[in-house]
């Protein structure tokens, strides 16, 4: 503290995470009061430059936040009260660590001198989030506060991207404490490394320039690193020629339309991505981590390639799969690199063998993969997705899913051209993610099409938000395959378990027009093939928050599937079923993997 | 199917934190979270100017497991930096340990002519019992602790192990 700077400003702890919000650009916040937030709540009262939105459940504001981070490049803010309110949070900031999701979470804790008593409401809250969350604060002193809440966004914000709490005793937000502002904020210690070590990359694009079956594999990376980083990936396919295939985190990260991209890869990916992946010499990985739901087997992944890694944070490199050239950095920045180094040394792909290499893949491509029956008496899941892109694909549409078979639909049958356009739950797999990330989509978004994909188990998860869309009129549109089943669950005990459907039948359902309205939303119901098309209409054309139930195929599978423990390329599809081979084998080992 | 087997190595890692609250439940809920190994672990503060403490834990895996722990510890957010001792050249690696011996007669004189081969000290006496004062590497106090045993160990208190590279450089 330097004599010539002037005193800096004292206020409440309240009203200095408030003036710390406005000055990190916060336009939005969403949260529930409680007795442990009061004097935040009541700053918030007194001014007008945030937009506090009330959700109905802790978790909602946490994927509600998450939905506005993912769709708006910018973090997330969620304020929660102490104890239940910290600990309903807790599946949101799981989800936003797995899925690397930058939010801010504050929490209100009991005073400092009730800390460690069983007061009412307490919990260790720091103690509960350390391992779910990427950092987290308990401020112990109100001249810390300001500093705290600048570096929990930057926390949150570089590097790889995650959730930050901050669990603020009442105390502290009515004691006097000094402002500082957000430009005085270095940290001592978390300086992620952004650009790409260049000798590596030279490593690379000289086995690119070799590479005679070669793929592109891209993941959330590519969406976390900005708009930027989709423009270059774009550029760099195209300068190649090699094919693509994004992962579900990395949808929309390439264009879904371009005939470069091979779809989806992993369990539910396409017969072309996962072939591509395994018969490929040089992969070259940007912002995935080769989760399991992409390698299958860890030992039969990819056997013959090189691989290229390029991720933001040093622990994903080598983590389950050996790479050979391993390069530390954000995406657009070593796109970039990547790039001039492509133009610089003059390279050229090894044109001959890559179109053997195209022709391969047509080859796969021609096994049409996602292919399926329609039928004139029941409105098939997978043809409701496409009815919804076809209707919709027009206009600038934000998709958002819970968890289950039709998460897995609709990252097959939607194409996304555009980053930030896909928000689904991929690493911690939360059924009931996908209307509250809604929500927070579009608050970020006015006047967009939301959509949220649903299961009709998933949706009940958090079907109270609907009551957060009514009140902040937020039109977004609830599409729910409705099959009565927790469709995954089904599918699997039907391949896996001898079709035992142990639990995992929607018993008791509740009339979803109903419970629209109820809910002061609008409710339509689908049962007709003939009718999908006009209630896709209705549902886009109302202007406010809608919940279509449409009835879908029951007994309808997700293919391809690469069974747990088998190799990626080892998918089972419709025709392989049936007949002699009715179950597919799944050693042991298989089995225990989920 | 599990991979092949890798050698199981042991490592010493030394870690340069912040000394804030929560800081060593953060690194042992690492360890712990994601089924690391913790052979020992030390842990105090060693710049009271810029709040610093270091961490020296032990720990054991595959060589693969090995890099993973050092990358997750690194990017724990309050963590300055990451040495692996093992690896990194020549370095002194001492553990101190206070050793309880009751006993009389014959039994009594031999554990203190065997402490004053292994230089240690005794720190604690009553007429039937010593506590010793030993440092060295653990190899040589788990020697120590050994030879005690039939005369009359009753209680070991070690304080795992502290490390530093030799020659003139920080870490």
């Amino acid at each position: 503290m330097s004599g010539k700077q002037p005193a800096p400003e004292q206020m409440s702890g309240a009203e200095l995470v408030i003036k710390a919000l406005v000055d990190q650009g916060v336009e939005v916040i969403f949260g529930y009061p409680g007795g442990a937030v009061l004097p935040i709540y009541d700053a918030l009262f007194k001014q007008n430059a945030i937009r506090h939105v009330l959700v109905r459940h802790e978790q909602g504001a946490v994927h509600a936040a998450e939905g506005y981070a993912r769709s708006t490049g910018k973090p997330g803010v969620v304020l929660v009260t102490s104890g239940p309110g910290a600990t309903n949070a807790v599946t949101g900031l799981t989800d936003a660590l797995l899925d690397s999701i930058p939010v801010v979470c504050l929490t209100g804790q009991v005073a400092t001198h009730l800390v460690g008593t069983d007061a009412f409401q307490e919990c260790d809250t720091t103690g509960i989030t350390r391992p779910c969350t990427k950092h987290n604060y308990l401020v112990k002193n109100v001249d810390d506060l300001a500093r705290i809440v600048h570096e929990a966004f930057y926390v949150a914000t570089n590097g790889r991207p995650g959730p930050v709490v901050i669990d603020l005793p009442k105390d502290i937000q009515v004691a006097q404490g000094p402002y500082t502002g957000p430009t005085n904020v270095k940290h001592k210690t978390y300086r992620p490394r952004v650009e790409g070590d260049e000798a590596k990359i030279k490593e690379a694009i000289a086995l690119m320039a070799a590479a005679e079956r070669p793929v592109f594999y891209t993941g959330g990376g590519i969406i976390n690193a900005g708009p930027r980083a989709a423009e270059l990936l774009r550029e760099f396919v195209k300068l190649t020629g090699f094919p693509i295939t994004n992962t579900l985190m990395g949808l929309g990260g390439y264009p879904g339309t371009d005939k470069q991209f091979l779809g989806m890869l992993g369990m539910h990916g396409t017969w072309e991505a996962n072939h591509a992946m395994h018969d490929c010499d040089v992969m070259i990985n940007i912002g995935a981590r080769f989760d399991d739901r992409i390698t299958g087997r860890l030992n039969a992944f990819s056997p013959g390639s090189k691989k290229i890694h390029v991720d933001i944070d040093p622990s994903s490199h080598n983590k389950t799969v050996h790479c050979d050239i391993n390069i530390v950095g954000d995406a657009a920045t070593v796109l970039e690199q990547m790039i001039a180094a492509w133009k610089q040394g003059g390279h050229k792909p090894k044109q001959k063998a890559l179109d053997r290499w195209w022709q391969q893949i047509d080859q796969w491509r021609a096994r049409d993969c996602l292919k399926y029956k329609t039928d004139p008496r029941i409105i098939k899941p997978q043809q409701a997705i496409q009815r919804l892109y076809e209707l919709t694909k027009d206009r600038d549409t934000f998709i958002t899913t819970e968890v289950g078979q039709h998460q897995m639909w609709a990252a097959q049958f939607y194409k996304f051209d555009k980053p930030n356009r896909w928000m689904t739950s991929g690493g911690l797999g939360t059924m009931g993610y996908g209307l509250p990330a809604a929500i927070g989509v579009q608050l970020g978004h006015p006047g967009k099409l939301v959509v949220d994909i649903a299961g009709e188990a998933s949706i009940l998860m958090n079907i109270q938000e609907l009551g957060t869309a009514a009140q902040f009129r937020l039109p977004v549109k609830v599409f729910i395959l409705n099959n009565e089943y927790m469709g995954m669950v089904r599918q699997w005990q039907e391949l896996l378990h001898g079709g035992r459907y142990s639990q995992s039948y929607s018993e008791s359902l509740p009339d979803f027009v109903k419970l629209a309205e109820a809910f002061h939303c609008k409710g339509l119901r689908c049962t007709d093939p003939a009718d999908l098309d006009a209630v896709i209409r209705e549902m886009i054309d109302h202007d406010g928050p809608v919940v279509a139930d449409i009835a879908v195929d029951k007994a309808e599978n997700c293919f391809p599937m690469v069974p747990s423990g088998a190799a990626h390329n080892e998918m089972i599809l419709p025709e392989t079923l049936g007949g002699d081979a009715a179950e597919p084998s799944v050693s042991e080992e298989g089995m225990a993997l989920v | 199917m599990p991979a092949p087997q890798q050698p199981i190595e042991s490592h010493i890692l030394s870690v340069l934190v912040d000394n804030e609250p929560g800081i060593l439940a953060r690194v042992v809920g690492l360890f712990s979270g994601r089924g690391y190994n913790i052979e020992s672990l030390t842990v105090a503060e060693v710049s009271d100017a810029a709040h610093l403490s270091r961490i020296t834990v032990v720990t054991s895996g595959p060589a693969n497991v090995i890099e993973q722990i050092k990358a997750q510890l690194g990017r724990l957010v309050p963590v300055h930096s990451v040495h692996d001792l093992t690896v990194e050249g020549p370095h002194i690696a001492r553990e101190l340990a206070l050793i309880k011996v009751a006993g009389t007669g014959e039994k009594r004189v031999e554990s203190l002519r065997i402490a004053d081969i292994f230089r240690a000290r005794a720190v604690d006496s009553t007429i039937e019992s010593f506590v010793f004062e030993l440092t060295g590497t653990p190899e040589k106090i788990t020697a120590f602790i050994e030879l005690m045993k039939p005369l009359g160990l009753v209680d070991v208190s070690r304080t795992g192990v502290v490390a530093i590279s030799r020659g003139p450089r920080a870490m």
